[in-house]
């Protein structure tokens, strides 16, 4: 049996039904369109699916969409502010699969304990986005 | 995974009603962190999943009486940062900042890391070592589990047909604990052994994961700790090695405590 569910995503209520074995990631990917959340490891494990639910960073691939009706999320997508990049898209990227992932992690929960790259190592990550997190001053930024 | 039908109760009578109709192919979601990855492994099949979301007081953390009530929903990520738990047993709050990642922590509970009796169960050797007692409500009612009566194999619990955890209750003892977890990773990954140590009015409480088809307790001795325990051979460690980390985490432990 499908369900009816009411979400906030990016700040547009969106409505519609879904299958109860049907994710988050699946919804937000195969239903909504918002491609910039990947699907790594599909068990929680990579951290690549990584969205904001109530200002919460979450694996959305262990997330069933059923159970996020109601609630308010955020996507990579939702970073993107009048057509400009948010601040912490800055550097750092290899192929990058992992990098919305690691931006959402960095907005939701500061730390990068649950989020894997597979290209490099994590040390320009961790530049990029202590860098975002506190701008040198005199330095050009795309902040607002 | 495979399709099912989801069914939101609004309380514990109605989720028990559900649950002893449902029979074993209905199974309950919590954080749905260990229940996501085994239906999708397709180790488990299910026709139902009851969804605990929106029971009332299942994410209720109080102190009252001496006791730290628990919901069975609270999350790691709140078990964590709650200031309550870290003044009354900082040992809990300890073991569950070390236990995955945030973006699971966020969504895991601590009636899904009991329920799921996972020999290396991180909240496990801290809820033994501080006497903490299971509240269950079934069909006949609700009854207090011991938790050192919880655990009776891996992946197996005390809990009857159609019975659902409700509360974690921990006695507010004044003492001092530290939770020893050693794995290769220092996130997002299982303990090969974890030690509990708690000491309170000079005599101490150990208790390991990990190390036995169960969470442990065992005795403060680290020689004794190590002979206690059963543990076996997998891909993160052979037996015989964790046998030796239990005794070497046991000392380091009653070090830590004096």
């Amino acid at each position: 049996m499908r369900h009816s569910i009411a979400m906030t995503v990016n700040g547009r209520r969106t409505v519609l039904d879904v299958e109860p074995h049907r994710t988050l990631l699946e919804v937000l990917r195969d239903r909504l369109d918002l491609l910039g959340t990947r699907e790594g490891c599909g068990v929680g494990e990579c951290g690549a699916c990584t969205v904001l639910l109530n200002g919460r960073a979450v694996v959305s691939c262990l997330v069933l969409a059923v159970s996020a009706d109601g609630a308010e999320i955020t996507t990579i997508e939702g970073l993107a502010k009048e057509g400009r990049l948010d601040p912490i898209r800055t550097g750092a990227i290899q192929c990058g699969f992992c990098t919305p992932g690691m931006i959402m992690a960095a907005k939701g929960a500061s730390v990068l304990e649950g989020n894997l790259c597979r290209c490099t190592g994590y040390a320009k990550i961790h530049e990029a986005i202590a860098q975002s997190a506190s701008p040198p001053a005199g330095r050009e930024t795309t902040s607002a | 995974m495979r399709p099912f039908d989801y069914v939101e109760p609004r309380s514990v009578d109605e989720a028990v009603a559900l649950l002893s109709r449902g029979g074993e192919r209905t199974r309950l979601l919590a954080g749905g962190t260990d229940l996501i990855p085994r239906l999708r492994r397709r180790q488990w099949r299910i026709d139902r999943l009851i969804g605990l979301r929106r029971i009332d007081g299942l994410r209720d953390l109080t102190l009252e009486d001496g006791v730290l009530a628990i919901g069975a929903g609270v999350t790691l990520e709140e078990l964590a940062a709650s200031t309550t738990v870290s003044d009354v047993c900082p040992l809990l709050a300890e073991a569950a900042r070390l236990m995955a990642s945030p973006q699971v922590r966020a969504l895991a509970t601590i009636g899904g890391n009991l329920c799921h009796a996972s020999p290396a169960a991180d909240l496990a050797p801290p809820l033994l070592c501080l006497n903490a007692t299971l509240r269950a409500i079934g069909p006949s009612g609700g009854r207090d589990i011991p938790i050192g009566e919880f655990f009776t194999g891996p992946g197996r619990s005390a809990l009857r047909d159609g019975e659902l955890l409700v509360q974690v209750r921990v006695p507010a003892v004044e003492g001092r604990g530290v939770y020893l977890k050693f794995s290769p990773r220092r996130a997002m990954d299982l303990a090969v052994v974890g030690v509990a140590c708690f000491r309170s009015h000079g005599v101490a409480t150990v208790a390991v994961g990990a190390a036995a088809p169960t969470p442990l307790r065992v005795p403060a001795s680290p020689d004794e700790a190590a002979a206690r325990c059963s543990p076996i051979d997998d891909l993160r460690a052979s037996a015989e090695y964790r046998r030796e980390m239990v005794r070497v985490l046991t000392r380091r432990a009653l070090e830590i405590v004096p």
